[in-house]
């Protein structure tokens, strides 16, 4: 039982680390305003909630095998302190303020209507804390984050947000920055 | 009683989700902002939903990502003092 507690509570890490690039990715996307070839802007925005959703399911399951687990010696405590584990405790703290950062984007996602924008997007931004965040925990805590295949998935994460991120800060990121900008000159 | 959408320009930020799922009642200006084609009482911030479209317009309400969106009853007379 432990044994497949400790493989499920590593597989579910990565899963979700991925799908949490893939919903990084996406919210950029639908900031630019745009469609993406024939997906409507609808859509992308509807994909980039449903990808969070599952990255937060597999984040989960990730915490939750871990904490039933015997090896990874995880107590409830570790789920929302950081830095009081026994194991790596400082990469493993890394992942609980990654764990903190997503409840707390989560929770004002689902609450945005009552909160009101601002609050929503204020924390909405933390995202760009937790993502590096997360993937530093797993290269630093994970049994295979020294792994060749883990090694080269955070590569590929890191080039996919990073260009995402250029793009988000450039110029002509929104789909009618131009106009915007001829109008003001 | 009518059902009509309201969009709140002062948040709304022209993102185009609203236009995609309203195609037939709604435009886009330059600037990306939508405009309703056949404007509730002259006014071009109000839109008329008609049955078929009262699902569509749920989904805009949800989905607009400025929250810039929200759907009213009221009643028919409105237009006829137009
Ligand atoms: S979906 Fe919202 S923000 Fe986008 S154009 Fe429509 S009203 Fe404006």
């Amino acid at each position: 039982m432990d044994n497949t507690l400790w493989a499920l509570g590593r597989v579910s890490g990565i899963v979700s680390l991925i799908l949490f690039t893939g919903t990084v990715v996406l919210g950029i996307l639908t900031r630019s305003g745009r469609p993406l070839l024939s997906i409507p802007r609808y859509s992308l925005t509807l994909i980039h909630r449903n990808f969070a959703l599952l990255a937060t399911i597999f984040l989960a399951l990730h915490v939750g095998t871990l904490v039933l687990d015997s090896f990874a010696k995880l107590t409830v405590a570790d789920v929302v302190v950081p830095f009081l584990g026994s194991y790596r405790p400082f990469w493993q703290g890394l992942g609980t303020v990654a764990f903190d950062l997503v409840v707390a984007v989560v929770v004002t996602s689902l609450l945005r209507r009552r909160i009101g924008v601002r609050a929503f997007r204020a924390v909405h931004w933390f995202t760009y804390a937790m993502w590096p965040i997360a993937l530093a925990h797993a290269l630093g805590n994970g049994t295979d984050g020294t792994s060749k295949f883990f090694l080269m998935l955070a590569i590929c994460s890191l080039i996919s947000v990073g260009a995402a991120l250029v793009w988000r800060f450039s110029t002509n990121f929104l789909e009618t920055a131009k106009t915007r900008q001829e109008e003001l000159q | 009683m009518r059902e009509v959408l309201h969009i709140d320009w002062t948040r709304c930020d022209g993102r185009g989700l609203c236009t995609e799922l309203l195609p037939t009642l709604l435009g886009r200006d330059d600037w990306g902002y939508p405009l309703a084609m056949q404007a509730a009482g002259g006014d071009p911030s109000n839109v008329v939903i008609d049955f078929q479209h009262s699902e569509a317009a749920a989904d805009a309400v949800k989905l607009c990502p400025k929250m810039a969106l929200a759907l009213a009853y009221e009643a028919d007379q409105a237009d006829e003092t137009w």
